[in-house]
């Protein structure tokens, strides 16, 4: 089963980018990254199984392998579109081939051009802070002051609901077993009671009413805004990535890519959220955090955060970001913004005060007050974050969204 | 449920077989139809095979969300005839999520609960011999058809980066306008505006036969529950759907002829669309559960055999709920920048809603208490709705908290608690309605065994589904993804797991059908016995062509609380 169904579809996963392509999406490059990743699918398939210890799940886990793949040989019955995918497979294999080449050889490239080597290395993640936790059932771990108050009435509300629905299954239960028609073949003929009837709507508003107090606080906790001296960031959405730029760091900009499975893996951090340029903050102070897109509606979230601020073509919205302590912080766009919605995820690296300093400018920016003349005399000639393009000098994938000077 | 009859239960024997059941020939019957019930036939039928389109569709994403990576799009890129490339895949999937959403929305729950059961039943109920309009209820069932055809055929035309329009239902700007190039968005988009015309034009004519057309005696305080939900359902169509005609109208004129409404650089702003879509989108899911709410109340009474406690209390808890569903619309936008007050305005507002919402489910608990309860198959899915009901309830007030909404929004969290409302409030509901009226309308009886089976099987896999999808929200994951980290496969392979359950007992929903048509037993006219009172059941299964010729009297000494006849016909 897996043979059939696997292989050859996940070969066809691999993207057969022409530079004819139609649409919106041409002359962006993908993101090197998910072509090879189904590629590798099986493989990591197996692991994950292993890993497996629910023995019923184990032997239900397959089913729907099963299931898909007698759908999909139905469909491949249908008609000769689905040998068409089965030829695609064929020419599409070769073409990998060369594309995974050629990534390479950019990625080399870019490795020894780049700037900023000399001062600053990503952070690693820390396993199960600020991303999400395999088979967890609750929020993540907060990591700052609003995540905090937040997630106190998260666990009041999450209570609030255990017991209402707790209380209507009781009520359940006991009506099913002394109201069936066995034990109470003579029904009453009972329609009303005021008593009752006040009750459960008063009772229900008070409880609403104890809801809204706390809930209130938080949101006006929400809109506390940041003090006039406090760095602003802008996050700028892209279709499909990120920008980070810093106007009071001397306005350079990070362009953020997600990595393909293969990078994430090599540099420990978990797929799909992992990206080539963090968003890099300091911590411990309050950022002034912008969001706005530049083409369709994109969402800026962090869930270990509790943060999440839609970027609107034409607007400019702002909240304040506090960040308790360095780390790396994860989060993806939460706003469905075309094809690649889901691949263009978020990474903040908070850092201490003077490593995000260092870090500006091993950037090629400025730090607020130190230089300002420097500054001010050639903003343009800021060097942007390399980008980590699979075609170099595609816009796209990493390219900056102006010209580099070089 | 006001309402008894057995006084006039002679009338039908009188006229039931003189002119009553001249039946046109098949084409004009089926394809000219002015007769509610055959009208509500087709509407059910429909909303069937839109069901199973549409759950196909379910199936194709939870296949594909199974385990992580990108397994199946290429195949169904390449099978809806787009090209094999990585990008067409991943629109593919935004196509999926899209019509799923449409197609459930406009074409299954829509078209069953209103048009279907709402067709057949509010005229039956109130002692009418039709609607009010039996031509324009012909043009609303064809405009929704039409709507259909709409939609399905914008999944083959280009939609941008490939083929089909990979919106969202919400259709959200500027996504919808320039970020989607080709026809198949103002296909999806067409379609909303025919499935939206045919439903104004039957809210219209179900709030003429409401209010024009009851049996003398039968007032409005003593029509049945199911009744007061059509009329409040009719009245919240009414007043919403033009706001959304008007806004995807805006959609085409900005897509096609220049206009900029919902796109800053001439002016325009992409959340006006999202203010006037949800001005529509809020109300649009109580017109999806009140007829539903109506459904429930007639089963926990007619099975309880006793009347709906509370009566008057359940009908303004609807009236309640319409009203103050439409002042609540910006709770779908908690995170697009709204200012501090908007944002607690709409907090407070949204969890108010939970008060009348509560005293439906308490009353409902309250008909049962101190009932004679038979577990017949349609009050199975009735309670097993109010329970399940009751869970997507409580995650609507968690979500009504702006601060809260900051962590769950947009994220399967969101998508957990509308599908406990409607794929559970919902369609549990027009399960129990199908149960408890497919004798009546079919005039063959199901398999109850089936129907149980059938229940058991849906009710454990939705909750498999969806329940683990509250985990994987808390934890950040968010919706509309095809693909997602590790650390979101284990509740996902879940949740995948729970589809093939549900899927798995739909098989006995479909062999019920069959059983009933081929070896069904003839049905009585009042199959549930005492406990089922309104005019329906002093009808024959299946009521003749024309009924109600002469009108039936509903008796003065009857009040809404007291309606359970003395000595019902079997």
């Amino acid at each position: 089963m897996h043979i059939f169904i696997g292989q050859p579809l996940e070969a066809s996963a691999i993207p057969a980018y022409r530079a004819g392509a139609t649409g919106p999406s041409q002359g962006r490059v993908l993101p090197r990254t998910r072509d090879s990743r189904s590629v590798a699918g099986p493989e990591r398939d197996t692991t994950r199984k292993s890993a497996k210890t629910m023995k019923i799940l184990g032997s239900l886990h397959g089913f729907h392998r099963i299931v898909a793949s007698l759908t999909m040989a139905a469909m491949l019955a249908f008609g000769a579109q689905g040998a068409m995918a089965q030829d695609a497979t064929e020419t599409t294999a070769a073409q990998q081939t060369e594309e995974v080449a050629a990534a390479d050889v950019a990625q080399a490239s870019s490795e020894d051009v780049g700037p900023g080597a000399d001062a600053y290395t990503p952070m690693k993640p820390t396993e199960g802070k600020g991303m999400p936790i395999a088979k967890a059932i609750d929020v993540q771990q907060q990591f700052s002051p609003i995540g905090h108050q937040a997630n106190a009435l998260h666990i009041g509300l999450v209570w609030i609901m255990v017991i209402i629905s707790l209380f209507v299954l009781a009520l359940f239960v006991w009506v099913i077993l002394k109201y069936n028609k066995r034990s109470n073949p003579v029904p009453s003929k009972t329609s009303h009671n005021t008593l009752i009837e006040v009750i459960w709507t008063v009772v229900p508003a008070l409880i609403l009413l104890g809801i809204a107090v706390p809930s209130i606080g938080l949101l006006s906790a929400q809109y506390k805004s940041p003090p006039k001296d406090a760095i602003t960031i802008k996050a700028i959405g892209y279709q499909w990535y990120w920008g980070y730029s810093y106007p009071d760091n001397g306005e350079f900009e990070v362009v953020s890519n997600m990595l393909s499975k293969e990078e994430a893996d090599a540099v420990g951090e978990p797929h799909q959220l992992a990206v080539d340029n963090r968003m890099v903050v300091p911590a411990g102070v309050p950022i002034r955090l912008q969001t706005t897109a530049a083409d369709v509606i994109h969402s800026f979230a962090v869930p270990s955060l509790w943060f999440k601020l839609d970027a609107v073509p034409g607007r400019l919205n702002e909240k304040m970001l506090f960040i308790d302590e360095p780390g790396v912080y994860y989060g993806q766009c939460s706003e469905l913004c075309g094809a690649r919605h889901g691949y263009m995820p978020i990474a903040i690296e908070a850092l201490p005060m003077d490593q995000y300093n260092a870090w500006v400018l091993a950037q090629g920016g400025t730090i607020a007050g130190a230089e300002e003349e420097e500054a001010a005399a050639e903003p343009a000639a800021a060097p942007l974050q390399q980008p980590e393009s699979a075609e170099p000098g595609a816009p796209g994938a990493g390219a900056a969204p102006v010209a580099p000077t070089a | 449920m006001a309402t008894t009859a057995d006084h006039f239960e002679a009338h039908h024997e009188d006229h039931a077989h003189h002119d009553a059941d001249h039946k046109p020939g098949f084409f004009a019957r089926w394809f000219m139809s002015t007769n509610h019930k055959d009208i509500g036939t087709l509407y059910l039928i429909f909303a069937i095979i839109a069901g199973i389109v549409g759950g196909a569709i379910s199936g194709i994403m939870r296949m594909e969300l199974a385990e992580p990576g990108i397994q199946y799009l290429q195949f169904w890129a390449q099978f809806m005839g787009g090209s094999a490339d990585f990008d067409t895949a991943l629109h593919m999937w935004n196509v999926f999520i899209t019509a799923h959403g449409l197609i459930m929305v406009f074409f299954m729950v829509m078209p069953a609960m209103i048009g279907g059961f709402g067709n057949w039943f509010v005229p039956l109920m109130i002692g009418a011999p039709d609607m009010a309009f039996p031509r324009m209820n012909n043009i609303s069932f064809w405009l929704t058809v039409a709507g259909f055809c709409s939609l399905m055929f914008s999944l083959f035309v280009p939609g941008g980066t490939g083929p089909g329009a990979g919106t969202g239902w919400t259709v959200y700007a500027p996504l919808s306008t320039t970020g989607s190039q080709g026809p198949a968005v103002d296909f999806a988009i067409f379609a909303l505006h025919l499935a939206g015309a045919g439903s104004i034009l039957g809210a219209t004519n179900f709030i003429t036969t409401i209010f024009n057309m009851r049996a003398p005696g039968m007032t409005l305080h003593k029509m049945p529950l199911f009744v007061w939900s059509v009329l409040v359902t009719a009245f919240l169509l009414l007043l919403a759907l033009p706001v959304l005609a008007a806004a995807i109208t805006m959609l085409i004129t900005d897509r096609n002829f220049g206009t900029t409404f919902f796109d800053p650089a001439g002016g325009g702003d992409p959340i006006l669309y999202q203010h006037l879509f949800w001005f529509f989108g809020h109300p649009e899911v109580y017109i999806m559960i009140l007829p539903g709410f109506g459904m429930i109340s007639q089963i926990v009474s007619t099975f309880s055999r006793k009347p709906v406690f509370g009566y008057l209390g359940m009908a303004y808890a609807m009236v309640a709920i319409g009203v103050v569903g439409f002042v609540v619309w910006a709770h779908h936008m908690y995170t697009v920048g709204l200012d501090v007050n908007t944002k607690m305005y709409f907090t407070a507002a949204t969890m108010v809603i939970a008060v009348p919402t509560g005293v439906k489910i308490f009353s409902w608990i309250a008909t049962m208490w101190g009932g004679s309860i038979e577990f017949k198959s349609p009050m199975v899915w009735a309670i097993g709705m109010i329970f399940l009901f009751t869970v997507g309830g409580v995650t609507g007030v968690y979500l009504a908290n702006g601060g809260i909404d900051d962590v769950v929004h947009d994220t399967y969290f969101v998508v957990a608690h509308f599908h406990y409302v409607l794929s559970m409030g919902a369609v549990f509901s027009l399960f129990a309605g199908f149960y408890y009226w497919f004798p009546k309308m079919s005039g063959k009886m199901h398999s109850e065994l089936l129907a149980h089976l059938h229940f058991w099987g849906f009710f454990i896999g939705v909750n498999v589904i969806f329940f683990p999808q509250h985990f994987l929200g808390l934890q950040g994951m968010p919706r509309r993804y095809p693909d997602y980290a590790d650390a979101y496969a284990y509740w996902n392979e879940i949740s995948s797991i729970g589809y093939e359950i549900m899927a798995g007992s739909m098989i006995f929903f479909f062999a019920n059908l069959v059983y009933a048509f081929v070896a069904g037993k003839k049905a009585p006219a009042n199959y549930w016995g005492e406990g089922a009172t309104t005019l329906e059941w002093t009808l024959s299964s299946p009521p003749p062509y024309h009924q109600f010729s002469e009108l039936p009297v509903i008796e003065d000494h009857h009040t809404s609380d007291d309606h359970i006849s003395k000595a019902h016909p079997a």
